[in-house]
Order: structure tokens, then sequence, then C-alpha cells
């Protein structure tokens, strides 16, 4: 990196975040002093015992459940997923078909992909606006006693876009259907209050909130049908098999209670710093734009599409310069397809190559974001320059006859 | 982040010949905006001497791709029209330090980018190429999507071994066996909508045997393209199929339906091989015995198989030769090993 005095600019957390080191603090003594099973009658267990029901009762708080039983603590956001989507399956004989949208993540799509594929489930994937929002015509009209199970994202991990969740898990609940919802982005970042919505099932991930990683946990509203996706041990109340992992669960309950407790005030600064962030970019560098739903979206998310440039070029000059964001190009990923949520919101592939995702965390600084402002001019300019759809400041999209295409 | 050389990010970051050549006389482009990678390659050939004297490029692309139009700028300054013909995508990615496998096609544009140039200069026409690529299956070979399609519809291809042996695809690490078995299973439903192979032919997801770890049992059975049929009997009851008969197995349950068709329960003999499997078997050690019976002067088929008994036609030398017995033997003593079970060889006329 050439700017060794400045310390890097950390702007990816909506792929991971920093766990804060308070929250490492209190993990630590749950490796080697309080390493007891919880499940163990002696002390040891004991007192582990304890700080898991602790740290529960805190994550309860967080997405305001109603009981701390709701609460079911999984690997991750990708195992919570699996198990509601199977476990809605399983318990309503049938129903075989899935409502879910056509901008989720792979956890949730690949998964339908197998099921329609091999399992014998028939999926309706809901289309999006232009804005990313949901199609709710298209929604309504899958909707039959056939559904087993409606699964909508909280809010879109590449463009921030919040999707009305209540409403759609309240549609789901007129045909009988049960209402899932991953909820990886949008829980710390979102006022989540569960025991006033219908929802049945949420998913989060304790990595998205500054906790460790390898934790999330599946909320399971009382008295909704449930079969387990690991079976085992009586962990969980049977629900989820498998020794807790203590450390991180602590670690999570540490998490949730500093998230929650300065949510309101880190939410209003890091919408400021994004709309500065957007607003600075589209202002001095031209052919671009913000791309999801400008009225309903995450405060910490700003994806920006660059048009006639790719993303990948984009973030190795970022990087060279210190800057850490991502992209929904195609060559970050190994894939060949741009973002399979840019193209569902129709956003042309002139832009999606070139589409870069800037997420903020509480961490974030106006300092940070500044620098951003300053280096991101020349690195599109100089990208542009090289382009040949790009000629003497201006797009020329149509100067370019190719052999092969 | 990708894996990228030293001199790919040098390349990337410092890019040699970026830019417009307005003077330059051979011109191709490749690519497009929609897929995200697009080359425009700008050469000056000296008219006389047909040797490039200066190279440009323009390009939209990831970092290896504009590494590669670089490098590519810089390996043909210098040469001849002639030499630069000679230029392969492999001599960009090796000019770079190499390339990860899923970044291999941006020296491919490269190379198309100087042959589309070359061509432009000579007012040549172009073949339209089929670029499609597709996902990357296996990473250990770098094979795509795209390539193994075109192996199995060019070859019929319909087990998993076979795949391997024409693409490499799954012949490493073997992780991408799953997507593999998806893309066998998709386009041999394809072709059996296009008429290219039987329904009975093609290979249902789930349908492969475990691997096997035993090595004895464990030899991997090429299912014979056509070459041996044996001469078919009225009453033959094993009809030798190229397609793996499914063990019965835990493989069958979860995709009932579409497999309950083609893995009927097929009785499991000793050697744990389905018949129409065990008929495969003898059908090929027969077939590499022959060379020994052609060379003195004779010749061996196989005519039928029926429980422990293998019925060959012997013709030529061997036929009514003193050392048949011998020959016969030698024969079932082979199958017998090979299959675990007793097993007796005898010779019938030939209908």
């Amino acid at each position: 990196m050439k700017d060794t005095a400045l310390p890097p600019v950390y702007l990816d957390n909506n792929a991971t975040t920093r766990v804060f080191p308070e929250v490492v603090e209190a993990m630590l003594p749950y490796f080697t002093e309080q390493f007891g099973n919880a499940s163990s009658i002696h002390a040891f267990g004991a007192e582990v015992g304890d700080a898991l029901r602790q740290a529960r009762k805190s994550l309860q708080a967080l997405i305001g459940a109603e009981f701390d039983h709701e609460i079911i603590f999984t690997s991750g956001g990708s195992e919570s997923n699996n198990t509601a989507i199977r476990s809605a399956l399983q318990v309503q004989p049938g129903r075989t078909e899935i409502i879910t949208s056509m901008v989720e993540h792979p956890a949730i799509l690949s998964l339908c992909d197998w099921l329609e594929k091999h399992e014998g489930v028939t999926i309706h994937r809901i289309p999006v606006d232009k804005l990313g929002r949901l199609d709710l015509d298209a929604y309504r009209a899958a909707l039959s006693d056939k559904v087993a199970l409606v699964s909508f994202m909280w809010a879109n991990n590449e463009t921030g876009t919040v999707f009305p969740v209540d409403g759609l898990a309240e549609l789901a609940h007129e045909v009988g259907a049960l209402f899932h919802t991953d909820a990886v982005q949008a829980v710390g970042k979102l006022p989540i209050d569960l025991k006033t919505t219908e929802i049945d099932m949420l998913s989060l991930s304790s990595h998205k909130f500054h906790g460790p990683k390898g934790l999330g946990a599946l909320y399971l509203r009382k008295g909704t049908r449930f079969r387990p996706l690991l079976r085992g041990g009586h962990q969980e109340r049977g629900r989820r098999a498998g020794t807790e992992n203590a450390p991180a669960i602590i670690g999570l309950g540490k998490a949730a209670e500093m998230t929650l407790a300065t949510m309101a005030e880190d939410s209003a600064r890091m919408t400021a710093l994004r709309d500065r962030l957007e607003k600075g970019l589209v202002q001095s560098v031209g052919h671009c734009f913000v791309t999801g739903d400008p009225h309903d979206r995450l405060p910490n998310t700003a994806t920006v599409a660059f048009e006639y440039i790719e993303g990948e070029a984009i973030l190795l000059k970022l990087n060279q310069a210190g800057i850490a964001a991502s992209s929904g190009s195609a060559c970050t990923s190994g894939s060949l397809e741009p973002s399979h949520v840019l193209r569902a919101m129709d956003i042309p592939f002139t832009a999606a190559h070139g589409a870069i995702r800037f997420s903020l965390s509480r961490e974030t600084t106006e300092a940070e974001i500044d620098r951003v402002l300053e280096v991101m001019p020349g690195i599109i300019a100089g990208l542009r320059e090289m382009s040949p759809f790009w000629s003497e400041g201006g797009a020329q999209p149509d100067g370019f006859n190719p052999a092969y295409a | 982040m990708w894996d990228y050389s030293d001199k790919v990010k040098d390349y990337f970051f410092n890019p040699r010949n970026a830019g417009a050549l307005v003077d330059a006389n051979a011109v191709g482009e490749v690519g497009s905006l929609s897929c995200g990678d697009a080359l425009k390659l700008m050469l000056k050939v000296n008219p006389a001497t047909e040797v490039i004297e200066d190279a440009k490029f323009q390009t939209f692309g990831c970092g290896s791709a504009i590494a590669s139009s670089s490098a590519l700028t810089e390996l043909v300054i210098g040469k001849t029209i002639a030499e630069a013909r000679q230029l392969t995508n492999q001599d960009i990615a090796e000019f770079l330090g190499g390339l990860p496998p899923e970044k291999m096609h941006c020296s491919v544009m490269g190379q198309e980018a100087l042959t589309a140039a070359v061509a432009a200069y000579m007012g040549e026409e172009l073949d339209e190429d089929d670029h499609e690529e597709g996902a990357l299956i296996c990473k250990c070979f770098g094979v795509d999507a795209g390539m193994i399609e075109r192996a199995i519809r060019t070859n019929k291809l319909t087990t998993l071994e076979m795949v391997t042996f024409y693409t490499k695809a799954g012949g490493g690490c073997n992780s991408c066996r799953e997507p593999l078995e998806e893309l066998l299973a998709d386009t041999n439903t394809a072709m059996v909508a296009e008429g290219l192979i039987k329904p009975e032919e093609a290979y249902v997801f789930g349908a492969a045997p475990k691997p096997q770890k035993k090595k004895a049992q464990g030899f991997v059975i090429p299912d014979m393209p056509p070459a041996p049929k044996p001469p078919a009997q009225p009453s033959a009851p094993v009809q030798i199929e190229p397609i793996q008969i499914a063990v019965p197995g835990p493989s069958a349950a979860p995709a009932a339906v579409a497999v309950a068709e083609v893995a009927a329960p097929v009785p499991a003999l000793a050697s744990g091989l389905s018949p129409a499997k065990e008929a495969i078997v003898v059908a090929k050690i027969i077939e590499e015995m022959r060379p020994t019976f052609r060379r003195d002067g004779g010749d061996v088929e196989l005519v039928d198989m029926e429980g422990s008994l293998v019925l060959v036609s012997l013709v030529g030398a061997c036929s009514g030769c003193q050392l048949a017995a011998s020959t016969l033997g030698g024969i079932a003593k082979v199958i017998t090993e090979t299959l675990g079970r007793p097993i007796r060889v005898m010779p019938v006329a030939k209908s």
C-alpha cells in the first residue's frame, strides 16, 4: 500500500465487521477459565450456563422477541436459513411451494434451486422494480394454500433496500403459510421488535454487528411448528444439537447489548455519512448513480454504479489507496454474470459491472468518507481512460464493434 | 482477493501501452459491455516489413484483463505479423507469471483480439467462434461448464468417468462432483429431447456408484464406446448397454421419482456389479485379450453371458486348435479373478 501513513479505511461492513474489543474481552475467560460444558452439572458448567442465559437475554432485547426461548443459536445465517426452510416444508405436508424474491442472498436462493430441482418443491421468485422494491402484485398472485413458506429478506445486502416484512408476513398468514425473514443485514442496523409482528422465523448472524464469526441464531416464534436440522443432544431445547459455542454466544450477547445501546444515534450518524458519500461521488464523478430504494434502505449501505468500467479494477485501485469496499461485479466472484440483485433491478450491464458497495459501520468517520471522495474521481477517470467505451471524456458505447462478442 | 502474481499487479497498476493509437492500421475488438470484458487492440504495422512497430490497447474489464491486454501489446511489438500469429493465450499467461484458473479467459480475450487485428490487417474473414464459457466447474484443472457440455455433446458421454477422461474435470480433488453430475444429467436430458441419445442411456442425477475404496474392484469401467458389441443373440438375457446402471442404494431415495424408472432394483451379484455391468467387464477383458489371439492368427468374440457361463466363439487358428482348451482356461481365469466368482468359458459356434 502506498499510503502507509494513513490507516486503512474499512467500508465493507456488510461483508463482515470488526469485533468490538469489549466483545473480545467478554469472550476470553470462556476459553481458558470458564471452559466448562454448559450441560455439565458441576460448577464449571453452571457458570457458563449463567453467562449463556444472559447472552440470550441481550439478543432477545435486540430483536424484541417476547420470550428468550424463541432464540435458537446456530452456526450462522446460512444454517438458520437452511433450518427454517427445511423445517417449514417438513411440518406442512401437502404444502409444497415456497415464495421468495429474486434478490435474496445465495443462502436462500441456492437452497431453493436445489429444492426445486431435486425435491419437487415449487419456487416462486418474486421480482423487484428498478429501485429494488418487491412487486407486491406478483407476491399476492403467488400466495395460495399450497405455499408452505414465504421467505423475504429484511434488508438487501447489496443495495440496502428494506422490504416491509411485517406486512408481507400478514399476507402470508392469510393463506396459512409460515413467514421467514433473512434479517442478517437488518439486525443491529434497524430497530426490530418481533413481538409486535407476525414473523414466524428470522435468521441473524453475529459477525454482521461486531460479534464473532461462526455464530448466528434462528428466531422461532413460540408455537411455530418446527423440525430440527441437526439432531443429537438436547441443546437449545432439542432444536439444534451440538455443544454450545459458549465464547461466541457470550460475545454475541455483548455485541447485541452494545449495538442496541447506541443504535438510534449510530443510525443517524451513519445515514448522514452515507448521504455525504453518495452526494459527493455523484457530484464529482459523472456517469454514475446510486442504486436501491432512496426512501427505505439501510443507513449504512451505499452502492454506486459507475458506467463503462469494471468493478474489480476499481476495487484493486481502491485497495492500493488503502480503502476496502466490495463490488457486484462478476469478476470478483469467479462467476461471469454480474450481481443477480442488480440484474433483477434491471440495472444495465454497462453499470452493473461497475457497481461498488460501500458499507459503513458505527466506527466509520467523516475523515474516512472524505478520503474516499478524494481518491475516487482519479481512480474512475484513470480506468475510463483505458476503457474502449470511453473517449475524450465522454461515453462511446457505440464506437466499439467487436469481432467476437 | 485473487491470488495475482506480482507481474499481473504491476501490469494492472502501471499498464504499458494503454490508450488510443491514432495511426493504427490494424484494429481488433473483442468482448462486450454485457459480458464484462472488452478489449480493443490497435496495431501499427509497417506494410513493407510486416513488423508490428507499435501497439496500444483499451480494455473494459477486471485487473487481469487489463494486465493481459497490456502484456499482449508488449509481446507483439517488434514481431512480424507471421510471428504474432503464433502467439497463444498461454504465452500471455506465462508472460504474466501465470493467471488464476478463473481468469484464464482474460488471456484468451487477448489472443482473440490479436487474431481479429491480424485478420483485419490481412483482410481475412473471421470464423464465428462459440465463445461461451459458463461457470468454472473444476478448479483443479480450470475446466468450465461450456467446455464440459461441448465434450458431453460431441462424444455422447453418459457417465462421470467418461466426462473426466475427456475433459479432466473432476479428476483432481473431485469437490466438483455435484455440479458435474448436475451438468451431465441436464445435458443428457437435453440430448434425449433432441433425439441424440436414447432415454435409457441418459445419466440420471444421483445414479453414480459411490467411489470405491479397494483398488482390486475399483477399476473404472470406461463403458466401452460401441466397439465390442457382441452379436445379439435372441436369447440374450443381458443386453450390454453403455450406461451406468445404478447400484441400488441410498442414492436413489431423495430424487425418488426420476430415479425409480431407471434404477429398478437389479440383483447384485457376488462382484457387487449388476449383470449388465458384469457383461461390460467381461466384454472388456475379452477385448483386451484379442490382440494376443490375433497374433497367432486366430480370434475370439464374446457371444453371451448367462450366470456363471460365458459363451465365446473361436475363429481362425484358434478354432479346433489343440490349445483351445488352455485358451479358454486363460480367459476364464482372468474373468474369475476380476469378478470374484467362478466362471466357465464355453466355445460356441458363431451364428
